[in-house]
């Protein structure tokens, strides 16, 4: 099997804080890998770097045998990373079939001025991406709700929504971060599945940050776990959450 | 089933906003045709639809792309001066309705230019930094233009920046630009009608681009810019385009404020600060984002300190009554809650009747 993402000595500091600092991981295509550590242990930096939101002082990121270290993250985007985010961040004002829509920008396109005259591609592209954006609510069991303001979706909704617009952009490799946070039992174990579901039905590569132990040693394969900005552990997930090490930096002394 | 719903929602959305527009413009043109307008609201007629242009475009920054703006009066500033140059310089060469038209194109695009020039380094800042900075903008436009002169005479055109002589014209020369005293002799060629079509123009540009994939771009990078850009979404260039859009607008309102009076001066009082927060002040009261209330709101509240003349010294304490009413009604929560109420009333009612 390939590698879908190969992440080599990554770091950045903030300051004097060593935020990340020589981050390595290797993710096959089609994996399920999960990224663990404590709070403040620098998971969702290693994703904003990722994504470009932060430049690295060092290291590289290839994805698919390309490298995208250092770009912008529009163009990182559009090389096939999408991400969820851990406080949601959704278009609030907008419905949640626009929600989606707009993720399907850059897959669908017709100029500004054929929106204006409302030329025929317009229809055309918008017929287009109105069935799309469809299809993958319904994946998600949100088509009943594609007219509501994404804001006033329930909260487990909102996640969902999250997850369907980055799918939008048509990715290679998905970063969730914290996907399970602030859902009950139920809506967690529902959203195992709808991640399953995922990875089957887009063939997708995932990488997820969690804290729900559940979720984590329920779907993911590998584990990588992160303390203080340094890898602690990586490997299968079982050895992984046997490692005396890890279950120290977890639970302490 | 889908032809009807689709129907309902265009009667519900746009077409109510056009229908009212014309039906407006269709009332208007029978008290004028039956001699029921007096001469003071005949006045008013052309402001209108510039002030109406202009709050449909600042809702365009305002509303749709999220950006403070408080310059609005400096791109309709450019689009006067501009727009009434080029009417003066072919005055008596080209028929007054065609003029009109280019200055029109002209004054949109020059506006535009003004509008990318200024939005690049602008559209990096946020928030209050913005608002302070397009301020800035639209005073020193104004008081550029104030310092402009600009003569032609056989040898070609002069321009100064500092007096009339210091354009050493030549025999037969004329001044196009005096400075303070600006334009003087632009052929007054705006009507209402012409009026009328450009503020339908300007409605179906906006609410067009709004409701395409342009318009989501720039409403998802409105609600949350990280998000925007993590799905692909090139902030900068939205950001620019409905700013450009916006100011292009703004200049054909100038164009056609500027045809509507004699002498086009760049006084604070056509477009200082207190021009553009008139116009945001439209914009506001008719909520923000919404393209019917900024039509709506601009008409009222030009009608409105007019039609209180009779009042006199109390004419501004009641507009700025209705000023903080309307401002309740439209944003208090206890409004909003009573609005929706009254909504679900008459939805029920609605039913059931239907049923």
């Amino acid at each position: 099997m390939a590698a879908m993402l190969e992440v080599k000595n990554l770091s950045i500091s903030f300051g004097g804080l060593k935020a990340v600092d020589g981050f390595d991981v290797t993710i096959e295509k089609g994996q399920l890998y999960g990224l663990i550590g404590p709070n403040g242990a620098g998971k969702t930096t290693v994703f904003n770097l990722l994504t470009g939101v932060y430049k690295p002082d060092t290291g590289s990121i290839v994805l698919d045998g390309k490298n995208i270290t250092g770009k912008k993250t529009i163009e990182i985007n559009q090389s096939g990373i999408a991400r969820t985010f851990q406080n949601i961040r959704l278009f609030k004002e907008l419905t949640v079939l626009d929600n989606v829509k707009a993720g399907l920008h850059n897959h669908y396109k017709y100029s500004t001025l054929a929106g204006i005259l409302r030329l025929p591609n317009y229809y055309k592209a918008e017929k287009a991406m109105d069935e799309k954006a469809m299809e993958l609510l319904k994946v998600f069991d949100l088509e009943q709700e594609s007219h509501y303001k994404a804001s006033n979706l329930p909260y487990g909704k909102q996640r969902k929504l999250e997850i369907a617009r980055a799918l939008a952009t048509e990715p290679k490799l998905l970063l969730l971060d914290e996907p399970a946070a602030g859902m009950n039992p139920n809506e967690t174990a529902e959203l195992m599945e709808t991640i399953r579901f995922v990875r089957k039905e887009f063939n997708m590569t995932i990488l997820l940050i969690e804290h729900d132990m559940k979720l984590v040693s329920g779907i993911c394969e590998k584990l990588t776990v992160l303390n203080f900005g340094q890898v602690l552990a990586s490997g299968d997930t079982s050895d992984v959450l046997n490692d005396p090490q890890v279950i120290t930096a977890y639970l302490g002394e | 089933m889908k032809m009807a719903k689709a129907k309902k929602n265009f009667w519900q959305g746009s077409g109510l906003t056009y229908g009212m527009v014309i039906l407006a413009y269709i009332l208007v043109e029978i008290a004028l045709k039956t001699d029921h307008m007096s001469s003071l609201m005949e006045g008013l007629l052309v402001p209108l639809c510039t002030y109406s242009i202009l709050a449909v475009s600042l809702n365009l920054v305002v509303g749709i792309s999220g950006e403070l703006s408080l310059g609005h009066a400096g791109f309709m500033c450019v689009g006067a001066f501009s727009g009434a140059l080029f009417s003066k310089i072919m005055k008596g060469s080209i028929d007054p309705t065609v003029s009109l038209v280019i200055a029109i194109l002209i004054g949109a695009a020059v506006a535009a230019v003004f509008g990318i020039l200024i939005g690049i380094p602008v559209l990096r800042l946020r928030g209050d930094y913005l608002a302070i900075v397009t301020l800035a903008f639209g005073e020193i436009i104004k008081n550029i233009i104030n310092a402009i002169y600009l003569g032609r005479d056989v040898n070609g055109f002069h321009f100064s920046m500092k007096s009339e002589i210091e354009l050493g014209l030549g025999e037969g020369g004329e001044t196009l630009i005096k400075g303070a005293q600006g334009i003087t002799g632009t052929p007054q060629a705006s009507t209402f009608t012409i009026g009328v079509i450009l503020l339908l123009i300007t409605l179906f540009i906006v609410m067009n681009l709004v409701n395409s994939r342009t318009g989501r771009a720039i409403m998802a990078i409105r609600d949350n810019r990280i998000a925007a850009e993590s799905i692909g979404l090139n902030v900068t260039k939205y950001k620019l385009l409905a700013f450009s859009v916006s100011a292009a607008l703004a200049g054909v309102a100038g164009v056609l404020y500027a045809h509507n009076l004699t002498t086009l001066a760049a006084l604070p009082k056509n477009f200082g600060y207190n021009q553009s927060i008139m116009i945001l002040v439209f914009v506001v009261l008719g909520g923000i984002g919404n393209i019917r209330g900024s039509v709506i709101a601009a008409v009222v509240l030009t009608l409105l300190p007019e039609l209180l003349r009779g009042l006199n010294n109390y004419r501004m304490l009641i507009y700025a009554i209705v000023l903080i009413a309307l401002m309740l009604f439209n944003s208090s929560p206890k409004a909003i809650e009573m609005r929706e109420r009254a909504a679900e009333w008459f939805k029920k009612k609605r039913q059931a009747k239907e049923a």
